[in-house]
């Protein structure tokens, strides 16, 4: 039997990947853009929504960046409501570890998970900075070597919460009056470098013991990190020779931590280009490119790399003679895609040279250089490549992330997911109620107490 | 002069033994099932609004921390999740979750009860608890509790970063200017660069300001400290009188524009059967039942001679804490709110469409809007 492909929908973020510009594009905020693009994906028997947090608006420049989708609601919340308007998708969510507390997100999350019938799913992430910091009370205090320290303990504290009450602690017997079997349930005591909390739980275990566990870090830390804890890492790696290595890479530190190569999947995010034919979908994907890159948005991305005020410059000219500059402080504020640029130096040199062999101007050039589609063509086309790059074992699946909101996932439901379905590698039907229903994840067992401070 | 009906949902009631009755669904209590049938239930009869009771510890027979017994409901879910999963399964009724403001992040409750607004197209409202149990504190390990004093100014504090995170946004920033690629116009979205000895809070939200612009922010106050926060924080108080003339007092200490009195009610055709439910319930529970609030015993038609007795003293409505569910709830809905439309004194169908509305609330101008203070 082939391997299923596993698939998910983001909710369009607030990046230049979604294209606000466009005809059909709705309210980002609106719950019905929520509800209709969740519909879309349990119509198309998806694994699962996600959707993206960040907790401080983006600046460039010292102001508020306005070129993007700016403005998000409140994750829990939104999934709460979505669990309402849908009965089977997977409700998945980025929630900071550094500024929240673990008695909190648990509850939230056991919450979650009771309200949607064991449909939850947190994706762990991490910040450290300051700039985030300031809408916080507990501030950015976190230095950035200590984030995974910070999220392990984070996660291993919300874990023994989950864990707290037995499943079957409550009873509700009527006629002997007891309600719970014990009365010490969700009794914990924890205590590390970052936590030191005690008390009672006061949420009974939830349908799936705890939520999906997702992670999207692709440090060696991060990776790692996934292969101790997570039930799912997202990946930038969607293509064939990156994504295989990326895939036996993680696949392979599984085993220091007991557990199989199907207890960890591997969900690279991807995007998609649909047309009538393979030459219909270039062109389509050249298009919403330039949609998605304006003049403006260019010479914004150029910044990031520069490290400068670069308004003066022409977007359909040639790029700047000066180097980056390479101090501390970085012009762009609230966005993880600035670290990536390790010597930007360097980069801008391979840019030159690469606008200077192809004759590109700044916006061509930040066109070619910043995440092109990944998969563009006919459905018959996109479906093959997909089902290949899970086959060969490149993916478990994709995090599919459309263009525009709230329709932008309607053609891949309607061409791409009746193909993969006739060559029998994704479900026509839900066959169970829960995310780890669908993800082919057993329910973790409960740590008892005593176990699990031995374990620390 | 008609008034305003709120209902408090509590677990399987308010009475400890109340999910011992035999049309209680304990065993459900943990499901998304359960309070949408109590919402719809309350949303039948008209409700201004439901509340939905949280905290940040489990319930407990004692005051000040967790207990070992077994014969009472012992655990709950998110308040504020609660009403997001209910919200789209009702169309008219206000949903008022309780959120704790003592350990919790401001930043975090404004955008939940703003998106609470967003789900529910204008229907949200928030009851802020302040928590001064140190077992809840222990939870968290951050910090000791001080005094109450302390609390309740802190609570003022975060209320007011909340609401300058709602009006963070102007209602028209978001502009999807084609000509210049600009999705916002950024000058109207503000920085709340609030600063006090509690915390300090950048701004501005990431959720865009809500439906109602201010969501009703509401309180429950027994005292002296909780007025004074009250009155400082909130659109609506829940208070506890015991009777018309204690309310009258109560009401020339709370300078809001709303005042709820609460009541715990036990209802049946009968003075009679109603004593005998709550005598029934004492007994399974082996002790008598008290309350902060008042406790009502009888039937609907007393129970409406009683709140415009009450009304006449200034109060503007009532939050009814149903003893037990569904049969309390169902005698509110189905008895009482009958027996006040016969009187001309609540209404028939829902005159509007966001939670303000039903309150006779204003949607509030932006703090920051240029001119927003000249009218």
């Amino acid at each position: 039997m082939p391997k299923q492909i596993h698939l998910a929908a983001h909710f369009p973020g607030v990046n230049n990947t979604t294209v606000w510009s466009d005809p059909r594009s709705g309210s980002h905020i609106e719950f019905a853009s929520f509800a209709r693009l969740a519909r879309t994906a349990e119509r198309a028997k998806f694994d699962f929504f996600f959707l993206a947090e960040g907790l401080r608006l983006r600046e460039q420049g010292g102001k508020i960046y306005d070129l993007d989708v700016v403005g998000r609601p409140d994750t829990f919340t939104v999934l709460a409501a979505l669990a309402a308007v849908t009965d089977h998708l997977g409700l998945a969510g980025t929630i900071n570890s550094t500024f929240n507390e673990p008695y909190e997100v648990a509850r939230q999350f056991a919450s979650l998970d009771h309200l949607s019938g064991g449909r939850a799913a947190w994706n762990v992430v991490t910040s450290w900075d300051a700039f985030t910091g300031e809408n916080f009370r507990r501030g950015g205090f976190l230095a950035e070597s200590d984030r995974y320290a910070r999220a392990t303990q984070f996660l291993d504290t919300a874990r023994e919460l989950f864990d707290s009450w037995p499943a079957d602690a409550v009873v509700a017997d009527q006629e002997r009056g007891v309600f719970v079997a014990d009365g010490r349930a969700g009794e914990f005591a924890h205590r590390d470098d970052h936590f030191d909390i005690h008390g009672r739980f006061n949420v009974p275990r939830s349908p799936q013991g705890r939520p999906v566990i997702l992670q999207a870090g692709d440090s060696d830390a991060g990776r790692e990190f996934a292969a101790a804890t997570a039930d799912a890492i997202f990946s930038r790696h969607g293509t064939l020779a990156e994504g295989q290595a990326f895939f036996a890479d993680v696949k392979r530190r599984l085993a220091a931590y007991g557990r199989d190569r199907d207890d960890l999947l591997v969900l690279p995010a991807a995007t998609f280009v649909l047309g009538d034919t393979d030459d219909d979908a270039r062109e389509k994907a050249h298009l919403i490119r330039r949609q998605q890159v304006s003049g403006q948005t260019a010479i914004k991305f150029l910044e990031q790399l520069w490290n400068r005020d670069l308004s003066a410059y022409d977007p359909d000219g040639p790029l700047p003679e000066i180097d980056p500059d390479v101090s501390e402080n970085h012009i762009a504020r609230g966005r993880a895609s600035v670290r990536m640029h390790r010597d930007p130096i360097a980069v801008a040199r391979e840019w030159r040279e690469r606008a200077a062999a192809g004759k590109l101007s700044i916006r061509e050039l930040i066109i070619e250089v910043t995440g092109r589609q990944t998969f563009i063509g006919s459905a018959a086309t996109v479906a093959a490549t997909l089902n290949d790059l899970v086959q060969r074992d490149a993916a478990d699946g994709f995090i599919l992330v459309p263009h525009v909101t709230p329709d932008g996932l309607d053609e891949f439901a309607d061409a791409v997911v009746p193909l993969l379905q006739e060559r029998g590698v994704f479900r026509t039907e839900y066959t169970g109620p829960t995310l780890r229903d669908h993800l082919g994840l057993a329910v973790p067992p409960r740590r008892a107490r005593a176990a699990a401070g031995a374990a620390r | 002069m008609t008034l305003h009906l709120a209902v408090a949902l509590e677990g399987a009631g308010w009475h400890p033994a109340a999910w011992r009755e035999p049309a209680a669904r304990p065993a459900e209590l943990f499901t998304a099932r359960y309070w949408i049938d109590q919402v719809r239930e309350a949303e039948a009869g008209k409700l201004d609004f439901v509340t939905i009771e949280d905290g940040l510890g489990p319930q407990s027979s004692r005051p000040d921390g967790p207990d070992e017994r077994t014969d009472q409901v012992r655990g709950r879910l998110d308040a504020v999740l609660v009403a997001a999963r209910v919200a789209p399964a009702t169309r008219g009724i206000g949903l008022v979750p309780t959120a704790t403001v003592t350990h919790t992040e401001p930043f975090h409750i404004s955008k939940a009860i703003a998106t609470l607004d967003y789900v529910s197209t204008g229907r949200a409202g928030w009851r802020a608890q302040v928590s001064w149990r140190p077992a809840e504190a222990a939870h968290f390990g951050r910090r000791e509790i001080t005094g109450v004093e302390d609390l309740f100014d802190e609570a003022a504090d975060f209320v007011e970063v909340v609401r300058r995170l709602w009006d963070s946004w102007e209602d028209d920033a978001e502009i999807r200017d084609a000509a210049t690629g600009r999705f916002i116009d950024r000058d109207k979205l503000h920085y709340i660069d609030f600063a006090s000895r509690w915390f300090s809070v950048k701004g501005p939200s990431i959720t865009p300001r809500p439906p109602q612009g201010q969501p009703v922010v509401t309180a429950l106050a027994h005292a002296e400290t909780p007025y004074r926060f009250a009155a400082a924080s909130a659109d609506l108080v829940y208070v506890t009188p015991f009777d018309a003339d204690d309310a009258r007092r109560i009401v020339g200490e709370v300078p809001v524009p709303h005042i709820f009195g609460d009541l715990v009610v036990f209802l049946d055709h009968t003075p009679a059967a109603a004593r005998e439910a709550r005598q029934r319930l004492d007994d399974l529970d082996g002790a008598a039942f008290t309350s902060d609030a008042a406790v009502f015993t009888g039937t609907p038609a007393q129970l409406a001679d009683l709140l415009l007795d009450w009304q006449s003293a200034g109060l503007t409505g009532f939050r009814l804490r149903p003893a037990r569910i569904p049969e309390d709830l169902r005698a509110i809905t189905r008895g009482l709110v009958p027996e006040l439309q016969a009187r001309g004194v609540f209404r028939h169908e829902y005159e509007a469409s966001t939670l303000r509305g039903l309150l006779g609330l204003p949607r509030p101008a932006n703090r920051y809007a240029e001119g927003a203070r000249v009218a």
